[in-house]
């Protein structure tokens, strides 16, 4: 019988080299004469370990990483297709601390089945949920999802119910579910790795989203900077279509959903929710004034559930296990599980679910073991370019809703970026005006002047002309920013800015034209 | 390597017409023409226009707010480098002036021999493992310099 293999397909894998090490083994595989069948899954986040590739044993699963062509001849000699001993072998991965230690809800499955696989996903518990709800009314369905206390993922943490319930209420001959996967924030990629490993836990997601307020079409819009998640998407669309989970009589119960894809353009502003609902009309991404909400006057002028990537994953558990399964995770008013990305400067940086409510320095120094280059950490920043830079000084802060807001940050979609001490602040803030600049739709005077006088103003910081008097100037400006304009893009810019300013003053009152630290340090 | 056809009339209608039925059409028939011809011709606007019962001034609106379209044609291959936070973090800021200098081009240029346009990007999503740069539709991590100069190369190399 043929052996085992699972290799990641994950973007991150492949950028790693994961295709390579395929090849590699299969070749090696040939001049060996042995059996083996490779399963291509998505990655379990744990990125540094990445091309990870793994041996179904008696025993379980068998992990070695990082792996390169290289080693192939090596771990073939050291019979690891039964698990035998290597220096890259890391033994089971769920005995990992990494992984141990989280809570696997959204991410259950990722990285260890075949992504697009319909079989695989319902042996893995797949499609539970939405059995459920093909038995239940549909204000049930919206009520369990309030129950749970799901917050939207996106950004904003919307309650999730109370929007579902608004569209279930309004009156339409057609409504629509839109997934927003333009996960434009850096520092974050959680959504591109459900795309990627487990598409059909969202395909399930929307699917009962659009049962639950009787909406038959859905479409989710994938940034253009993920090819291969918008191709993963596709191939599970049409998967769950010819198995009956997609169309005109879903599993035979005279309901219909129907679901396609579309790329973005590169914009982020398109991320924001009626920038994105423009965009899917074919439309220059410009934000919408708000009301109408989109859950009542949204996609083509219909009621529209929009939601996040992570908000619709979330929902098959809850229809699954019940809502007090997933509102029992978390704390305060931030209930369940949120799904953690640790990026930047840090030695073991990947995806970290987890219950609401450990704080910045059991992800960072724990789970994450400090900063790659070995260095202090000097800063983070949480939430995307939008969120607040935070002094080493605060790495105590709980990860809620809440407690990040109180401490002047903001928890996002869950990115967490961390720097080291090389890092020039000065420049930091100045991106931040820069890429609200690039990025801005153009509609409100604050947003797209006020940001290209942002960077000219930091650079006559930086620059050491004037300073006091333009330190004060760049306050105002922020706050004109913050006050005037019509979305979080212009509103927020001044997060990243002011938050530089004031935690790390000493890198706007450098002798001008002294080295980039970076530079200095090395 | 991307093969790229030269602007023809046929074939963007062609296109237009596969795509025209889509719930908003405009962007997935600018995102076909793109990938068949490397950017999108001044003379689609007038055929999408028809097609899709748009003024010309909506649909070249559309193409000029996305970053994404190209209304000239780049080089045979287009190089992005990530500007965003994560990488910045691990050396992108280096990354990218170097890019820039081995090419001899700044962002939305193309090399002299026409082998590479330099495009800038904000995040990739491998935001663990930078500077990450995607080239065509090949994402890299952890890329530096050298690693920089060695896929440039390939690409120069494999014409
Ligand atoms: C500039 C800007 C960019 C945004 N980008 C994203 C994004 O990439 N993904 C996302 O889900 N939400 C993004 N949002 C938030 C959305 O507007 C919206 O709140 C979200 O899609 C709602 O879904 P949720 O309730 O499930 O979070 C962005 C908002 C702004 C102002
Ligand atoms: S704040 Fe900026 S991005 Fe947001 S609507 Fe205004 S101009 Fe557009
Ligand atoms: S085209 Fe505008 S950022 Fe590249
Ligand atoms: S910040 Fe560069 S890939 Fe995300």
């Amino acid at each position: 019988m043929a052996i085992d293999l699972f290799i990641p397909m994950d973007a991150t894998a492949l950028a790693l080299g994961a295709d390579e090490v395929v090849e590699a083994i299969q070749q090696a595989a040939k001049k060996a004469k042995a059996d083996i069948r490779i399963t291509r899954t998505g990655s379990r986040g744990l990125f540094w370990l990445e091309p990870l590739v793994e041996v179904a044993t008696p025993e379980g699963r068998i992990a070695y990483g990082p792996v390169t062509p290289e080693d192939v001849d090596g771990l073939f000699a050291a019979g690891f297709l039964q698990g035998g001993k290597h220096d890259l072998r890391i033994g089971k991965p769920e005995d990992l601390p990494y992984l141990k230690q989280q809570h696997r809800v959204t991410f259950a499955r990722c990285g260890i089945t075949d992504p697009v696989s319909i079989p695989d996903y319902l042996a893995h518990g797949g499609y539970k949920g939405l059995k459920n709800a093909l038995g239940m009314e549909r204000a049930d369905i919206v009520k369990a999802v309030a129950d749970s206390g799901l917050r939207g993922r996106g950004g904003a943490g919307f309650p999730t119910g109370i929007k579902w319930q608004t569209v279930l209420k309004a009156e339409a001959d057609q409504k629509y579910i839109v997934c927003n996967a333009d996960e434009g924030d850096s520092g974050t990629f959680a959504d591109r790795m459900i795309m990627e490993g487990d598409p059909f836990l969202l395909i399930e997601g929307m699917t009962i989203a659009g049962l639950a307020v009787g909406a038959t079409k859905g479409f989710v819009y994938i940034r253009s900077e993920y090819p291969h998640a918008f191709a993963q998407m596709n191939r599970a669309i049409e998967a769950a279509k010819l198995a009956g989970y997609l169309g005109d009589n879903i599993q035979g119960s005279g309901k219909a959903f129907h679901l396609e894809t579309r790329l973005g353009a590169g914009a982020y502003i398109c991320g924001e929710e009626t920038s994105l609902l423009d965009s899917l009309e074919g439309k220059r991404g410009m934000v919408r004034a708000k009301p109408p909400l989109p859950a009542i006057k949204g996609l083509f002028g219909k009621p529209t559930i929009i939601n996040n990537l992570l908000s619709f994953a979330a929902v098959p558990t809850i229809l699954d296990q019940g809502a007090d399964y997933y509102r029992d995770f978390g704390m305060g008013r931030s209930r369940g599980t949120m799904p953690l990305q640790l990026a930047g400067n840090v030695k073991y940086g990947g995806l970290i679910e987890l219950a609401f409510g450990v704080t910045l320095r059991e992800v960072i120094e724990a789970f994450g073991g400090g900063t790659l280059s070995g260095r202090p950490i000097k800063a983070m920043q949480v939430g995307g370019p939008l969120g607040s830079y935070l002094p080493y000084s605060l790495i105590d802060t709980q990860i809620d809703y809440e407690a990040m807001a109180a401490a002047g940050g903001m928890l996002g979609h869950g990115g967490i970026v961390v720097f080291d001490d090389t890092v020039d602040m000065g420049a930091q803030a100045r991106f931040a005006m820069e890429f609200c600049a690039v990025e801005s739709c153009g509609k409100c005077t604050p947003c797209r002047i006020g940001s290209t006088r942002g960077v000219e103003v930091i650079d006559r910081i930086l620059a050491g002309i004037d300073r006091q008097k333009n330190l004060n100037l760049l306050d105002d400006l922020c706050d004109t920013m913050r006050d005037g304009s019509l979305c979080a893009l212009g509103g927020l810019t001044h997060m990243p800015v002011q938050s530089a300013v004031k935690h790390f003053g000493a890198d706007f009152n450098r002798p001008p034209g002294a080295a980039a630290p970076r530079q200095a340090a090395e | 390597m991307t093969t790229q056809a030269s602007w023809n009339q046929d074939s963007a209608r062609q296109i237009i017409a596969g795509k025209k039925k889509l719930d908003g059409a405009l962007l997935p028939i600018l995102h076909a023409l793109q990938a068949h011809f490397g950017y999108v011709d001044e003379a689609a606007v007038p055929l999408i226009a028809d097609e899709l019962n748009l003024s010309r001034a909506e649909v070249h609106g559309v193409i000029t707010f996305y970053h994404d379209f190209r209304r000239h044609p780049g080089g045979r291959h287009v190089v992005k480098v990530c500007r965003a936070e994560a990488c910045q973090a691990l050396g992108a800021g280096m990354l990218e002036q170097h890019a820039k200098k081995s090419l001899g081009v700044d962002y939305h240029g193309t090399s002299k021999d026409g082998s590479v346009s330099l495009e800038q990007v904000f995040c990739l999503g491998n935001c663990a493992c930078g500077p990450s740069v995607m080239i065509d539709d090949k994402l890299h991590a952890r890329v530096t310099p050298q690693r920089f100069d060695s896929l440039i190369g390939k690409l120069k190399g494999g014409r």
